[in-house]
Order: structure tokens, then sequence, then C-alpha cells
């Protein structure tokens, strides 16, 4: 079941005593296939988790790169019918990977919550980040989508504070994302010592994993901040690789490559995090 | 927390910040602790005869509080209906009444020990008002404005700079109110131990839409005073104008559970409903959607993807609007229209011509909405515009899109 490819992969990390990596792109960035080219790949470069970015007009809590990543998928046509498509077609070939939705709440409202959830199911999705719907909202879409089996993945940040941690822990599956700071993405990284802390507080609320994020841009960060957590988030540092990569917009030789490329170093850096 | 009727249309929101359906907390995590710490604060002013008395103070002697009602009788004899009446908005200091809600929040602000303040500002109306309040309290003041609103609203934007704000023009979109919103919450997003995130209209998550709406009230209390005291009676008919809705929720919210009061939300018709993107009318144009921390109506596509919107008033070119009106949509209680940009500039040529006042793009299409009204109406009845702000910032827009010589 799609909970458990979750659990099953960290499982699988724990083992080799390295932190999962999970690797964020926006679907349909800069067009579908292109996008659809770097999913299937990702796991081969070093991806563990994926999360698959669905665009928003307007991402509020996102920096200027994620920001641009959306307006380029959606100028190139995407929807979120075809990124739950491209993640059924993904799903085909891989069995293994967990994939898990992040983005914002309207797209998904506008389609339906009671389809959205069964399209999700059908496509194989096993968890949603969605950055606007806190705890205080969960009859909207997180009891909906845990019925479905489909894992809701909280954000936790550095204003959680004790008084609120069993609020946002309550109906969070799958894993915890540990935002290391408060802003949006594609800031710096904080003190890596400051995030082992932050991850042993975490730790003694929940068993789930704790996954780290925001400011991760290097194989080094991601051997900094893996060292205590149970998996790093990359985001902003990949969506780059694709926006550099671009000409004129278009997707070349490069997009693919460069994106995969700095996967499999930020795979390498997870490797030796704990070593 | 209103405790009217059981069947009251006053008793939103709900603990959940909902009116109905409408309204909640869609915010980021990393807002939520604020967002429960600014409620409990306000609650905590509430019941606080101090904080009641410094606000009621200001409104006296640095607002000008009561504005006055006045008596339109030209406009009301041309058009040969109605008495007409327009709650004065346009006189308070600032220009507009959004110095109400301003006042209202830096006290709050200072209660909470913020010391920087944040804004977003379509029109500059709520950017000056909001630099207005932080250079009487002495606090470092950021107003995000769309790239294109600096463009078309140039005094305000000076007007702000003089008051000591950084205007952070935002290029982002169409650089217009949404585009200023989103850099705003960006903003506080990361600033949140020092900011103050002091949102211009009834709008954004909960308890925003309230509060605003409270601190609007006065304009429907002193007017429900000031007709009694005129005409003897309630008046037949209230319009407003609807960006957000700060200043029509304000009119309309103190008149809601009285059934004989018809009222009136004049929206951002733009080019006609019948243009794609080419207007602001999310009521009528629109269905409900989640954006900016509350569900409400929204302008968007089949995808949810929000639209731009297109009013030639940049204080009502937002393509959502305050939760509570669309709870007033639905319950029926308020009737919505659209107001075309040419509808609008024919009300602001009357109103001047008319009567010697200037009306902000904004107001005039309230006015415009009561001009239809008006002429069917009897000469015995009543009907009430909120003149939410002055027309000064607009002349230069409007005498290009007459095409009057600026040289």
């Amino acid at each position: 079941m799609s909970g458990s490819r979750i659990s099953q992969k960290f499982s699988a990390c724990a083992a080799e005593n390295r932190p999962a990596l999970a690797a964020y792109f926006m679907g349909g960035d800069p067009d579908y296939q292109t996008s659809l080219d770097i999913m299937k790949a990702m796991p081969a470069a070093g991806a563990d988790i994926i999360e698959l970015g669905m665009p928003f007009s307007d991402p509020m809590a996102d920096g200027p790169a994620i920001q641009a990543a959306g307006l380029r998928a959606l100028k190139g046509g995407q929807t979120l019918i075809k990124t739950l498509a491209m993640a059924k077609s993904f799903r085909e070939t891989d069995q293994t990977t967990p994939i898990v939705l992040m983005g914002y709440y309207n797209p998904i409202y506008i389609h339906g919550v009671e389809r959205f959830v069964a399209d999700a199911a059908d496509a194989g999705i096993d968890g949603l980040i969605i950055v606007d719907l806190p705890a205080e909202e969960d009859d909207e879409l997180c009891l909906p989508a845990q019925t479905a089996g489909i894992s809701f993945i909280r954000l936790i940040t550095p204003t959680t504070d004790d008084r609120r941690m069993p609020t946002v822990l309550r109906n969070t599956s799958g894993f915890v994302y540990y935002v290391t700071m408060t802003g949006i993405t594609g800031a710096t990284l904080g003190n890596a010592d400051s995030v082992g802390d932050a991850v042993k507080r975490i730790k003694t609320y929940t068993d789930l994993p704790v996954v780290v994020g925001f400011g991760i841009k290097t194989a080094d960060n991601a051997a900094a901040a893996g060292k205590h957590a149970d998996g790093v988030a990359v985001g902003t540092a990949l969506v780059n690789a694709v926006g550099d990569s671009l000409k004129h917009g278009k997707a070349t030789d490069a997009t693919p490559k460069d994106i995969l490329t700095l996967t499999s170093s930020l795979a390498e850096g997870c490797k030796r995090a704990r070593v | 927390m209103a405790s009217h009727g059981i069947n009251s249309l006053r008793n939103g929101p709900d603990e959940q910040g909902r009116f109905g359906n409408f309204g909640g907390r869609f915010v980021a995590e990393t807002l939520m602790p604020l967002i429960l710490d600014l409620e409990q604060a306000y609650r905590d002013a509430q019941n606080d005869p101090e904080y009641g008395a410094e606000l009621g103070d200001l409104h006296t002697h640095y607002v000008g509080r009561p504005s006055p009602l006045y008596h339109a009788r030209q406009m009301s004899d041309e058009l040969g209906g109605a008495q007409i009446y327009f709650k004065r908005e346009d006189l308070n200091h600032t220009g507009s009444h959004k110095i109400n809600n301003c006042l209202g929040q830096i006290l709050l602000a200072k209660r909470m020990g913020k010391t920087r303040i944040i804004a977003e500002t379509g029109a500059g109306q709520h950017g000056v008002a909001a630099a207005t309040v932080c250079a009487r309290f002495g606090l470092p003041c950021t107003v995000f404005m769309g790239a294109t609103d600096v463009e078309r609203q140039m005094p305000n934007v000076l007007r702000m700079k003089m008051l000591g704000a950084e205007v952070r023009p935002v290029t982002a979109g169409a650089g217009t109110l949404k585009d200023a919103m989103n850099e705003a919450l960006r903003d506080w997003v990361t600033n949140v131990d020092t900011t103050y995130y002091l949102i211009g209209t009834a709008a954004g998550p909960h308890p925003y839409p309230e509060m605003v709406r409270d601190f609007q009230s006065v304009i429907g209390n002193e007017l429900r005073e000031q007709i009694v005291e005129m005409t003897g009676r309630l008046p037949d008919a209230l319009v407003a104008c609807i960006g957000g809705g700060s200043n029509a929720i304000g009119t309309f919210h103190p008149f809601l559970d009285d059934a004989d009061v018809k009222i009136y939300g004049a929206e951002a018709g733009g080019y006609g409903l019948d243009v794609e993107d080419g207007h602001a009318a999310s009521m009528t144009g629109g269905r409900p959607g989640v954006l900016h921390g509350n569900r409400t109506y929204l302008l968007q596509n089949e995808d949810g993807q929000i639209l731009e919107g297109h009013s030639i008033s940049a204080g009502l070119d937002y393509p959502g609007v305050g939760p509570e009106h669309s709870f007033l949509r639905d319950s029926g209680r308020v009737t919505y229209v659209p107001i075309t940009d040419k509808e609008a500039l024919d009300a602001f040529q009357a109103c001047t011509k008319l009567e010697g006042i200037i009306p902000a793009l904004e107001s005039a299409h309230g006015l415009a909405q009561l001009m239809k009204l008006a002429p069917d109406m009897g000469k015995d009845q009543t009907i009430v515009l909120c003149l939410s702000g002055r027309g000064d910032k607009d002349v230069e827009s409007v005498g290009k899109a007459l095409g009057m010589n600026l040289k």
C-alpha cells in the first residue's frame, strides 16, 4: 500500500545508516515531457523520495526560484490533471519510490477534494504536503486523504513551540518535514547543530521519520543536515538547475543532465552524512 | 464573537474563523502561532477599556470623526428620485476610510510588542494610512505595492515615502494588489518575531476579516445615528464599493439585521463581465476558492489558478473579496453588482460637477450603482453611499481616460 512505500524507504535508508534524499522539482517545468523524463531518471540518480511540485499562480511561501519554476510550468500548459498523469506514468515502471505531491490547496479544492483523493490514489501518490493547510483545517483534505491511504505530511517550523507541537502532529503521517528556518524556500541554511537539537525535540513527540529542509543546496549541506535527521529535502537548488539550463525558456540537453548530476551529488552527500 | 439573536446575520465568524463556509485560516504553519497570538491580543484589547478609549480619542482628534453625513441635494434633484446621502469618509485624515483600520491595528501591534510594520497596498490609500500611523507611533514601515500600481498611483507613493515608509515595488505577476499581498506574506513568514502585518482589507486569515470589519464598523454605527437624527428613520438603501470590501462591510454590518434596509455592493466590472480576465468582479464573475488565508469568491481558471483581473481603479483590482461578503452574497442579504470602468468614470464626473466633491474611483463604482437605483425610488426615500475616499490621487488617470490634455 502507498503508506508503506514511505516507511519501507526510510527503513531501507536507515539500514544503510544514511538519511533519505527527498528531491523536489516542479511538475511540468519547463514542459511535460522533459519533466517526466527527469522524474523517471531521479531514482537512479539517487533520489529516495520524489517531491513532485504542483504549480500554483500564487505560491505565497516560496522564494523567487520556485515561483519562477511554477510560472514556467503553467506557461508550458501544466495543470493538476497533468501532474497526476505524470505520477501515474512514473508509477508504471517504478513501484517502490514514494511520490509526495507538494503545493497549495486551491487547485485541489477546484478539482474537488473527493475526486482529487481518488485520482491521487489511482496515480500511486503516497503523500501530500499542502503548504496552506495547517492542522486547524484538517477536515478539508488531511482526513479524507488519510482515509484513502495517502499520508499527510506536515511542516514543523521554528515557530512551532511545545504548546503547538501536539496539534501539528495529531494527524501527521508518513514523515515530518522540519523547516529549519522561518521564511520562504530558497533561503540559506542555518546552524547545523541547532537543526540537530530541533530534530531531537521533535522526536520526543513522534516516532515518525524527520526530514529537514530549507537551505540545503550542496552535497556538504546535505551531509551536515542529514547527520541527525532521517532525511534531507532539497528543492530550490534542483529547481535552479533546471532554470539555469534553459535557453529562451525551452529545455536543452543540459536540462535533464544538470538536475540529475546535482541529485547524484546530493545523494553522495547523504551517504557520507554519518561517516 | 458578537452575540446577536440566533438568526442574526451578524454572528460570524465562528471559532474557526468561518462565516458559513467562507473564511478560515489557510496559512503556512510558520504563521499559525502568530495569527493565534493575534487573535488572543485582539480579544484582550476588546475587553480593555483603555484600548477603546485611546482609539476613540484618536478618532476624534486625529482622524476628525465622526465623518459627516452629507445630503447631496443637487444630485438628488438631478436624478429625481430618492434623497441621496454621502457618508464622507473622504474627509478623514489621509483621505479615506483606511485610517480607521490602521489605527485599530497599530494600537494592537504596540500592545503585542512588535517593532516593524508591513502592509500591502493597491491604490495606495491603505499604504498611506499605514505609513501615517507608523509615523505617528514611531514604527518602521515597509509597504509592498505592485509595480503597475506604483506607476498609476505616483502621488500616493510620494506621500508614503515622505511619511518615512519604504515602498517596495513588486514585479511578480501583473504587479498589482494580489502580487503585493503575496510578497507581504513572504516577508511576514520570514520576519515573524518582529513584524506585524497590517492587512488593509477585511480579508486574509482569521482574525483579520473580523478585526478589520470591527474597526470599519465605526462607519455604519455613526451613519445609523446620523441618518436617524437627520431623517427620523433608517435609510431605505445602502451602497458601497467592494474591492476586498472593508468600507462596505463597515458600512453594512450594523444594518444586516434591519431587513427593510436594502444593501448593495458594487464590484469592479472593468471592461465588462463578458471580457475574459477583463474585470475584478469576484462575486458576480468568479467562484469560491482558497487564497491569501481564506476561502472566498475568487477569479480563477478551471485549474484553480488565480487570474489577475482588471479595473480602472487600483483599489478594486483584486481577484478576491473578504469572506464575509461571500457569505452575505450566498445568504442573499446583500446584492452585489458589477460596475464597469465607464460607468464609474461617468459617476466620478457627475459627483464632481454636481456636488463639488471629487470621489475616489473606487467610491465612484458605488456611486454609479446608486445612480442606477435612485431614480426608481420615491422622493421620500433615502439612499446612502459610503463615499470611501477622495479622488485627488485619481485625477491624472481619469484625465487620461477622458482624453484631457495633461500638458
